[in-house]
């Protein structure tokens, strides 16, 4: 039996839970009829969330326990046979032979490569079978032990509703732990797959190195190709400067126009066609821009006399990204101007400044703030952008400054390292966790200047 | 006083040089609005060129050009009755006749040598089908239209290759070229012939996806966004919670896919390019922007209906499950619309996770190796091959077209159920 098909049989128990403790309730409510009123504490509905909790609960803990261990008995169970007394010591080609058996004895291969797993299957089908339905018969005698636990808990002074409700809050809080479990998670992860890197490849040589053309076997003491400088430049340059040359003026400008010139009927077509924009994929923007954007740049730049220009240039790269981002910086500073207090502008306007006038001098610099704000979560945004750069910028490390060369980034380098077939251990492997804790840190880190720039801007007016 | 020294700023309202200024004021601000409008209309033209650029090539990539075989099915297949291939065992007996074997020799005896390289590799599938759907077609000589080989493609629809445009011309000339709906487009899978890859199996890696990340990362997000409107008191684990949420809102995505390769692939061991695992990382991705929509949504209830509910002896749980979770959830569907689409159109987590695999067929379970439809979109842009360009792009607009419908739905619902109090 599939486990998915096991889940759906404890959720159809326990639904049968539910209806049976509704129905002992009811019997109780009907019991108490003409006595006293408020014999019966609690609904017949908790009475049976009570039974199908108590049993559905611990069964589905146990299951998934079971699921993951599972394996590691069955692979034991098998190794301690006779017949698996003749495979290979070495640890790489048995663990080849095992896998095959395995999944010959789940139907997932249908011939054997190699000789020694086929007289393993048998063994496999009998380990699993057992294994299997020791989780069955597990799994369903939990299930009917919480179940009748709880079946002879219901009375009519039970106070069932209470006992649900704790156990709703206590769902509620483990929720929200899930978010606190997974940045954990990705701290931990990212730090310690970096460590291991740093074990092999200097941080020194990672953080101030010049050259980046990672070799898979370390050297100790000698340059490994493991220097980082070229690509940070390459995600400052692409992610910061091109790509905010482009988002800041026209999403500012955008803001400006719709909030204060447009009517409002251009702005209620307007508004959600700038929406649009940050609605598209970030593949697509990627293939546009390979696709369309970078040879037309290239051939601008032939045009005007740069021999050299890349068909994968940084330019391309970095103004589609521009574009991408301008709805970000559009309603980050629509929201700021918005929240600069009408008496400011209406008293700017009294005194005979034209509109113009007003906003340079009276609405910008108060909204300075968040307007900044906005424009460094959009910086985040742009250098943890992966798509388009994979796809349109490339993937030679290039220390330059010339918008027509091919420049890579960070996140390119991520998808590079991690595409090869590579070992998990590999320093491919591990460089790309190091390269993705600089970009976690450094987008955290923008990420909580730009929140508390604008919280404090906020306050400053209410 | 009367040999006072010339105000520097004029004051004489109508005097030259006032109007000037006042001219030159005005210049300024309608250069400002200009600007402004630039700005706004240069936006729209770029979304205007991308789309009208993806639709100009992607609609091409619906369409497939066929070519004209003329099948002798008595002499070709010895004949075989259309009993034979009709019935129970229909499958075993189409199976036993070597289909291809009867396509290349059909098409070398109208066309020449040259003519197996005229159709596409899934021709003889195409046969195979059209014999099952209709096998009377085997009793005579039939004229079947089959999808034609990429280059012969590409030349018949615009310019290709100077070799492929003398076949054309020539199989033009003999009337033996058309046009049809690439209906294997919609229903195949990923193939190394541009001209017989479809978009089916991505989708349902997609959607199957979805459907994990759509299980998880609603309630998660719906509860952990009640939990924190409604029940946490103010302390230093509800403050990490929300530092957390925040936070994880505005990682980038490739960060969510070095998680899941290093915990649910690499510590838990989970099956590689599944479904599950890339659901998993997209829920993990999704969730936050559920809780931020979830917690405005249920900030917006107003507070007199929780006293007025425990007023009437409402327990805490019930008054937000009875009466505030409802009244939100037109907002928390709306944001959980916005998160899936944004899941939905997601590429590098996966990429991550090893989703970028050649699935040639459609995956049947969870734990199955699957890709993503924005996946295959760049494993597609990555081909050399002239074919995959107008694949690539009618991939892109059936993406646009579920993110943008699932955009419009959220708006609408926003207009429809939104309660302003």
């Amino acid at each position: 039996m599939t486990g998915t098909a096991l889940l759906f049989l404890v959720l159809g128990l326990g639904l049968v839970g539910w209806i049976v403790g509704r129905a002992r309730a009811a019997a109780f409510v009907r019991a108490a009829k003409g006595g006293p009123r408020g014999q019966v504490n609690s609904l017949p509905s908790y009475h049976g969330w009570f039974v199908a909790v108590c049993a559905v609960v611990p069964a589905v803990i146990f299951m998934f326990i079971w699921q993951s261990v599972s394996p590691a008995l069955v692979t034991n169970m098998v190794l301690s046979a006779p017949a698996a007394s003749g495979l290979p010591q070495d640890g790489f080609a048995r663990a080849a032979i095992l896998s095959e058996a395995r999944s010959i004895a789940m139907g997932l291969q249908s011939t054997a490569f190699q000789t020694q797993s086929e007289k393993l299957v048998p063994l496999y089908k009998d380990a699993l079978s057992y294994y299997q339905m020791l989780g069955l018969a597990g799994t369903l005698l939990l299930l009917f032990a919480g179940g009748a636990f709880a079946f002879t808990r219901l009375k009519p002074d039970f106070r069932a509703r209470n006992k649900v409700e704790r156990l709703v809050m206590l769902g509620l809080l483990l929720a929200s732990l899930i978010a606190i479990i997974t940045t954990i998670g990705i701290f931990a992860s990212l730090i310690f797959e970096s460590w291991r890197f740093f074990s092999m490849v200097s941080p020194f040589e990672f953080l101030f190195g010049t050259n980046w053309n990672p070799k898979s076997v370390i050297t100790p003491g000698a340059d490994n190709g493991y220097g980082a400088i070229p690509l940070f430049w390459g995600t400052i340059f692409i992610g910061a400067i091109i790509a905010m040359l482009v988002a800041i003026p026209l999403g500012l400008m955008s803001a400006i126009f719709l909030t204060q010139y447009a009517s409002s009927n251009v702005r209620k077509w307007m508004k959600p066609i700038l929406e649009i924009l940050a609605g598209v994929p970030t593949v697509v923007y990627g293939y546009f821009a390979a696709l369309t954007v970078a040879p037309a740049i290239r051939d601008f730049a032939v045009m005007l006399g740069v021999s050299n220009a890349a068909s994968d240039n940084a330019l391309a790269a970095g103004i589609v990204m521009g574009v991408m981002i301008i709805p970000l910086v559009s309603s980050m500073s629509d929201d700021s101007i918005a929240a600069v207090p009408n008496a400011m502008r209406d008293g700017s306007l009294a005194m005979g400044a034209t509109k113009s006038e007003t906003i340079k001098q009276v609405l910008l610099p108060a909204a300075l703030p968040g307007v900044v704000g906005g424009i460094l979560l959009a910086v985040s945004r742009a250098i943890g952008e992966t798509m388009i750069v994979v796809m349109a910028a490339g993937y030679t490390a290039n220390l330059s400054a010339n918008p027509f060369d091919t420049i890579t980034t960070v996140t390119v380098q991520i998808v590079a390292l991690l595409t090869g077939d590579q070992d998990f251990g590999s320093p491919h492997t591990l460089a790309a966790f190091a390269l993705g804790l600089a970009l976690f840190v450094t987008t955290f880190f923008l990420n909580y200047v730009a929140l508390r720039v604008v919280k404090r801007y906020r306050e400053a007016y209410e | 006083m009367n040999n006072a020294v010339p105000n520097p700023t004029p004051t004489d309202w109508n005097g030259q040089i006032m109007q000037k200024r006042i001219a030159s004021r005005y210049a300024a601000e309608r250069r400002f609005k200009a600007m402004g409008f630039m700005a706004v209309a240069l936006s729209t033209l770029f979304l205007a060129f991308l789309l009208f650029t993806m639709l100009g090539q992607g609609l091409r990539g619906f369409q497939r050009t066929e070519v004209a075989v003329d099948f002798d099915f008595p002499a070709l297949t010895s004949g075989a009755s259309a009993a034979s291939i009709s019935g129970a065992n229909a499958d075993a007996s189409l199976n036993s006749m070597d289909i291809p074997g009867v396509v290349d020799l059909a098409i070398s005896q109208q066309y020449g040598d040259q003519g197996a390289t005229l159709l596409t590799s899934a021709a003889a599938a195409n046969v195979r089908q059209m014999l099952a759907d209709n096998p009377n077609l085997i009793t005579g000589k039939q004229r079947l239209w089959l999808p034609a080989e990429s280059r012969i493609d590409i030349a018949y629809k615009r310019s290709g290759e100077a070799n492929a445009e003398k076949t054309v011309a020539a199989l033009a000339d003999k009337e033996a070229l058309r046009t049809g709906f690439n209906w294997t487009f919609l229903t195949g899978a990923d193939a190394t012939d541009p001209s017989a890859v479809g978009i089916w199996a991505a989708f349902k890696g997609s959607l199957m996806t979805m459907a994990i990340t759509l299980l998880l990362a609603f309630p998660i997000g719906v509860f952990a966004a009640l939990y924190l409107e409604e029940y946490a008191s103010k302390n230093k684990l509800t403050d990490m919670i929300e530092v957390s949420i925040n936070n994880l809102a505005a990682v980038p995505s490739i960060i969510f896919g070095l998680l899941g390769l290093a915990v649910f692939l690499t510590l838990f061991g989970m099956p590689r390019s599944s479904a599950l695992v890339g659901g998993l990382t997209l829920a993990l991705m999704t969730m936050p922007v559920i809780v931020i929509a979830g917690r405005n949504a249920v900030k917006s209830v107003p507070p007199s209906i929780r006293e007025a509910a425990l007023g009437i002896g409402a327990s805490p749980v019930q008054v937000v499950f009875h009466h505030v979770l409802p009244l939100a959830l037109p907002g928390i569907l709306t944001g959980t619309i916005i998160g899936m689409a944004r899941a939905l159109g997601e590429t590098a987590p996966l990429l991550m996770i090893g989703m970028r695999a050649f699935i040639p067929s459609a995956p049947q379970g969870f734990t199955d190796a699957a890709t993503a439809l924005p996946v295959q979109i760049y494993l597609w842009s990555d081909e050399v091959n002239q074919g995959f360009v107008e694949k690539t792009s009618a991939a892109i607009i059936i993406l646009l077209i579920f993110l943008l419908g699932m955009n419009a739905l959220a708006i609408y619902l926003r207009n429809r159920f939104e309660t302003r109090w």
